[in-house]
């Protein structure tokens, strides 16, 4: 009986935390007719995709998405890039200061944005990257790496030397070890490393609220974020708006799952 | 040069287009923030000097105060009580399910638990927005409530500590089941023979033995919690009132919206020592732990 009861409330849980997706999903799908007619509960009675299509037109959602996977990817791959030099120099060429140089990246990507943001802010329009796309990958780039560094070095400092000393005895230099030996070996922590980048560029607000204000250039969450709320909203528009933010999500979740769920773990016993 | 050579001397070539970006996008922007926050700068113009003035009206200043106080409520609700609710969840998965029901089940209802988490902040912000809003909200539809539930000064602080403990529950539940697999079984079947309860072993098996893990999520989820602006911004605007007012969220309004540049850069100045301070202490505290 108990461990009947265990499970039934562990269940019960599971349902709570998945009720908001269930109810945005039916609510998404329904036609105001429909909606006004039962509760939120209640299973719409055909799929009516007019209020997605709707809203997906109205706020240009395929550029949105567009933008946020621009930013995310060059993010992504920039960063990854930062940091295997980064890494290289500390981890295999463990460079004097290097665990300074560590706690000063540290301490960058914990620092707020809130306190980087009014000189950002200031700095990008007197060089005109005010409102583009620019500024945001570039600093979220060395947010990303200044994390990443911190991981990879600790990674790359665990590196078999053999291997570098038998490719500096057949003659290869530094660069070329590195990109034909040390990247193609840590690939696994690498692919782990992209895919976080591009999550955590994707999910942010903050930064991209202030720097991306024109239609043109505004991010996913930015742009459903300041519809939050708005008077054109309706029960079905609301629930649509949620319904297409929570889709790209869920897509690479479902997508990175195996790779995620071991970053998760690595990410956690440094 | 670099490409030859076995000194250590030529690594350093390889930090140069981090330290150049770092230098230009964190170092400079934030001592140019501290300079900002002993000045009275409208945004244009040039800014003028005026000391500490900034900071000693922020120690008077009760929005301040009180924000700090919502930071510690969300604190709570994103730190701690996913940690200890976590704990339970993760070894009730991992050491009862997992062994009675199979591993599947257990994956499954881990997987329920994180869903809210691959969610961007803003978007959980959105999802909730619909769910609570006071006319056509979800949850006043089906249980036949008239509750403003972000609009009443009185439950807003609460109803956003209830979305955070949502959004953030999964994130501990992960972490300490994957932590859990290292505990060595032995000392589970040796303690049951001793005639230990389940939540005697919990105590004095479990929780030391995934002890790194539980500072880790404390840190980061205290951190997360000392930043967070997204679900404010989308959900309350720091408001009704200040009743949900969070020093990232009154900085942003000092900056952007009142034109109060110097006394947002004193906040931010501040909530960046704090978060600092925290992070050090906890690595202090984590280092003596073991």
């Amino acid at each position: 009986m108990r461990r009947y009861s265990v499970l039934f409330a562990l269940v019960v849980l599971a349902v709570v935390m998945l009720f908001p997706f269930v109810i945005v999903t039916f609510n998404a799908l329904k036609s105001p007719a429909d909606y006004a007619s039962g509760t939120p509960l209640s299973l719409p009675k055909g799929l009516y995709f007019q209020s997605i299509v709707d809203f997906w037109n109205r706020v240009d959602f395929g550029g949105k998405l567009w933008n946020s996977f621009v930013i995310s990817a060059t993010v992504a791959v920039a960063a990854v890039v930062l940091s295997v030099l980064n890494a290289y120099a500390l981890g295999i060429g463990r460079v004097r200061g290097r665990l300074w140089i560590l706690v000063l990246f540290l301490v960058g990507n914990t620092l707020p944005q809130e306190a980087l943001v009014y000189p950002l802010y200031y700095l990008s329009k007197e060089v005109g990257l005010y409102d583009s796309k620019l500024a945001v990958i570039l600093i979220f780039t060395v947010i990303q790496a200044a994390f990443g560094t911190y991981l990879l070095s600790a990674v790359l400092g665990q590196f078999p030397g053999e291997i570098l000393e038998a490719a500096h005895i057949d003659g290869a230099g530094r660069w070329r070890a590195l990109w034909r030996i040390v990247v193609p070996i840590s690939r696994p922590t690498l692919s782990v490393l992209l895919i976080f980048f591009f999550i955590w560029t994707w999910n942010e607000f903050f930064l991209p609220l202030i720097f991306l204000i024109s239609n043109d250039n505004q991010t996913v969450p930015v742009a459903l974020g300041v519809l939050q709320g708005e008077k054109l909203m309706d029960a079905t528009t609301s629930s649509a708006s949620a319904l297409l933010g929570i889709i790209p999500a869920v897509a690479f979740f479902l997508i990175f799952q195996r790779t995620l769920t071991r970053g998760v773990t690595v990410g956690a016993i440094k | 040069m670099i490409t030859r050579g076995v000194g250590r001397g030529g690594y350093w070539v390889y930090l140069v287009p981090s330290l150049v970006l770092f230098l230009a996008i964190i170092v400079v922007p934030f001592f140019m923030n501290v300079a900002t926050s002993f000045t009275r700068w409208t945004g244009v113009g040039t800014p003028s000097w005026i000391g500490f003035d900034n900071y000693a009206r922020l120690f008077k200043d009760e929005r301040f105060w009180g924000s700090f106080a919502h930071n510690a409520a969300l604190i709570v609700a994103m730190a701690i009580i996913p940690t200890a609710f976590g704990l339970i969840l993760a070894a009730a998965l991992f050491d009862y399910i997992g062994k009675r029901f199979g591993t599947r089940t257990a994956s499954a209802l881990r997987a329920a638990y994180y869903l809210p988490q691959v969610l961007p902040v803003a978007i959980a912000g959105v999802v909730w927005g619909w769910m609570l809003h006071p006319q056509y909200g979800a949850l006043n539809q089906i249980f036949h409530l008239k509750v403003n539930w972000l609009g009443d000064p009185d439950i807003a602080l609460a109803t956003v500590m209830a979305v955070m403990v949502w959004f953030q529950l999964g994130y501990p539940v992960v972490i300490f089941m994957a932590g859990l697999q290292r505990v060595d079984p032995a000392l589970h079947e040796a303690a049951s023979i001793d005639g230990a309860s389940w939540w005697r072993r919990f105590w004095h098996i479990t929780i030391p033995q995934i002890r790194p893990e539980i500072y880790v999520v404390l840190l980061t989820c205290t951190i997360a919690a000392l930043k967070v602006f997204g679900p404010i911004f989308v959900l309350t605007r720091g408001g009704p009132g200040n009743a949900t007012m969070v020093p990232s969220y009154f900085s942003y309004l000092n900056f952007f919206e009142k034109a109060n540049v110097g006394y947002g850069s004193a906040i931010a100045t501040i909530l960046a020592l704090i978060i600092v301070v925290v992070s050090f202490l906890f690595l202090r505290v984590q280092e003596k732990g073991q």
